[in-house]
């Protein structure tokens, strides 16, 4: 048999990716990066970075930045919540999670945003476990029922309770870190195993241009020590926050990650850590920050090549859309992205689910998503050979006019090369008039009822459950906030 | 120099965005003594004019609107300290306090507000991103400003804007400042429903608007 192509794409040629990697390298040594946290300026004066005290400024050379790639490593292993189920990531395999972390939700009955609250988290971590194209969850929707001070764990310590699956998650604040690595650790029976096992990635955010906020580099250096793979979230927005062409702009991108990349590994040589991102063609009249334009999409494939070209595991925010509802829009963003990030072999894709500039998510849209990943899932496997000769032997007796709805060849294979069609309509028209000219959105919002319905929750051992709701507890006082256990879940 | 010549550069120059420009040729105006009220009036403010034509017209994006306001300032810190108090009170806008309310850090939109209306001869205060809502009211009172303008770019952090409208009313200083509201999420009925002044979808708009309510429209 021939082997089946993997269908890729690389929109760099291997020259403009060498040159933008080198000025990348020349800016952070002529430059630098401003690092507002005295941890982080620490760790790199003390590996031969040039520190400017008076303006925070850090100048990186490139012996420092290779050293850090050559103890990054290229392939992170995420095992789900039981432990049994693992998820590579690096290669060119690829997971979906919903882009997070939304801070409003489309209520199907008014088509309208609103704030999201405890209830809305509750079903829309359930509604991910059981969307089999979405390996991962996200903590993925602000709950505006939940004390700030509580907000970044409460969202991990729910979909823990909820869910099997990996989780992308973050924090918003710094010290939201230390329970949710404990929330985590309990899950996994100590900080050693959660270490060889890893459950969650946690997303770093530098500022752009070249900055490392206090927060995000406190969060890259604590997931470092604890083993936890960072995700790199660089986010320059093309002629305002960044150099206005892709290259210019991946040229930043680079020097972003880089930096991070440094960072993280001078906080735990080894530790895991995702070349990622979420930047954005700025809307030159709205001042917005476009997901669903193309050249958005066009710098996450670029900058994801560039990764793979420094042997790190890949991220994007893609397969999502600005469109406020689930139309048209909607769709061919969140479908275009989709595609493209696939071929790119981005490893993390983080989007389904989500509208408005990443502010908001939809249950709806999170059940059409899931079909739009299953074909862009189907045509990564590719075109493959699987019989030899490839057709002569289907048509062995061949009549004119024969029908190979009944050949045997058809049934071994059907269900392999053709995916079914999911919520996309497929009805005859008369059938479709027939039947209430339903359109995917109202077919979506059943399915979300039924997906509900037929959720169970994975078995959590009663005292884990304790030891989380204890963490929470303690997290809760700390915070002054107090806390109770929702009687949701 | 002949002011006639030197207006139509002036136009020029701020429709060019072209900031050197316009500081050199407000260089020469003081220089040779014109009229810099009448400089501003018929040689900087018509370029103003022109670039809010382009980008309601949807020739002119971001980049032209802000290197025109950007060459705008630059004149103006020529000119403004040539100018007597009088005639300064006579071509500049008022004082106006500008912000990203509180809990929100979004302040691209706020940012060009800012600029456009300190191009459009307000002394701006900017307060910056995820700004408590009383330090609005505090700013505009110990600068003296008539106006202030919110930014909110979240519906969960718009709510502060009805809330500085409050705290205006419980220190009875609501019927003293203009209240202008802005953002993403903020409409016209909006700030109908939390009784603003105002309500500006765009930067241009926003300038437009600020002049209406300060008499200068």
């Amino acid at each position: 048999m021939i082997e089946t192509r993997k269908p890729k794409l690389e929109l760099l040629s291997r020259e403009l990716i060498e040159q933008i990697v080198d000025e990348a390298l020349t800016l952070l040594e002529r430059h630098g990066v401003l690092v507002e946290n005295a941890v982080a300026a620490g760790l790199l004066e003390a590996a031969g970075a040039v520190a400017d005290r008076g303006t925070g400024q850090v100048r990186i050379g490139r012996k420092i930045v290779e050293a850090a790639l050559a103890t990054a490593p290229a392939v992170i292993t995420l095992y789900d919540r039981t432990g049994t189920r693992s998820y590579t990531v690096g290669g060119d395999e690829v997971h979906f999670d919903p882009g997070s972390a939304a801070v409003a939700l489309l209520d199907h009955a008014t088509q309208s945003e609103r704030k999201a609250t405890t209830a809305d988290l509750v079903d829309f971590t359930k509604l991910v476990e059981t969307l089999d194209h979405l390996h991962f969850q996200s903590t993925g929707l602000i709950a505006a029922d939940v004390p700030s001070p509580l907000a970044d764990g409460y969202r991990l310590y729910a979909g823990l309770c909820l869910s099997e699956k990996p989780f992308v998650t973050g924090t918003f604040r710094v010290e939201s870190f230390r329970p949710m690595k404990d929330l985590l650790a309990a899950v996994r029976g100590g900080e050693a195993a959660l270490r060889q096992k890893p459950l969650a990635i946690f997303d770093a955010c530098p500022s752009p241009p070249l900055k490392w906020s206090h927060l995000t580099s406190q969060s890259l250096i604590d997931a470092a020590r604890a083993g936890l793979p960072s995700e790199l979230i660089s986010m320059g927005m093309t002629g305002a926050t960044s150099p206005t062409t892709i290259a210019g702009t991946l040229v930043q991108h680079v020097a972003e990650n880089l930096s991070g990349v440094v960072i993280g590994q001078l906080a735990a040589a080894g530790s895991p850590i995702i070349f990622g991102g979420s930047p954005s063609s700025f809307d030159m009249r709205k001042g917005t920050t476009p997901m669903g334009a193309i050249e958005t999409m066009m710098i996450d494939a670029a900058y994801a090549q560039i990764g793979k070209h420094l042997k790190l595991p890949t991220h994007a925010y893609m397969a999502l859309s600005d469109a406020k509802v689930n139309d048209p829009q909607a769709g061919f963003e969140t479908a275009l992205g989709a595609v493209l990030a696939v071929l790119a072999g981005i490893n993390v894709i983080s989007g389904p689910g989500m509208l408005d500039f990443e502010s908001a998510q939809s249950l709806e849209k999170l059940v059409i998503d899931d079909g739009i990943c299953a074909m862009a899932y189907r045509l990564l496997d590719g075109i493959a050979q699987r019989d030899d000769p490839v057709a002569l032997g289907a048509f062995e007796g061949f009549k004119p006019g024969m029908s190979f709805l009944t050949h045997p060849q058809t049934r071994r294979w059907y269900r392999t090369e053709h995916i079914p069609a999911g919520l996309a309509d497929r009805d005859p028209y008369e059938a479709w008039v027939a039947a209430g000219r339903t359109s995917i959105v109202d077919k979506a919002h059943a399915d979300v009822a039924r997906r509900l319905k037929l959720y169970a929750a994975p078995p959590l051992a009663a005292e884990t459950r304790r030891e989380l709701d204890r963490i929470m507890a303690a997290h809760g006082r700390a915070a002054g906030v107090g806390f109770k256990p929702s009687t949701l879940f | 120099m002949i002011a006639t010549e030197i207006y139509p550069q002036m136009t020029e120059a701020i429709v060019a965005g072209d900031q050197d420009a316009a500081r050199r040729l407000a260089e020469d105006a003081v220089r040779a003594g014109l009229d810099l009220v009448q400089v501003i009036e018929q040689g900087y403010v018509p370029g103003l004019q022109k670039v809010g034509e382009l980008w309601e017209q949807g020739e002119y994006f971001l980049p032209e609107l802000i290197s025109s306001a950007e060459a705008m300032k630059g004149a103006m810190t020529v000119l403004e300290p040539a100018l007597n108090r009088q005639a300064a009170r006579a071509v500049m806008g008022g004082r106006v306090v500008i912000g990203t309310v509180e809990g929100d850090i979004h302040d691209i939109g706020k940012n060009l507000v800012a600029s456009m209306l300190q191009a459009g001869g307000f002394e701006v205060f900017d307060l910056g991103a995820d700004v408590k809502m009383e330090r609005f009211i505090d700013k505009a009172e110990e600068v003296g400003a008539r106006m202030i303008c919110l930014s909110a770019l979240l519906t969960t952090t718009m709510m502060n804007q009805r809330r500085l409208i409050g705290l205006l009313r419980d220190r009875g200083l609501r019927d003293k400042y203009k209240v202008l509201v802005g953002g993403a999420p903020a409409t016209r009925k909006w700030a109908e429903e939390i009784g603003a002044d105002g309500f500006a979808e765009n930067a241009v708009a926003a300038v437009k608007l600020a002049k209406a309510l300060s008499g200068r429209g």
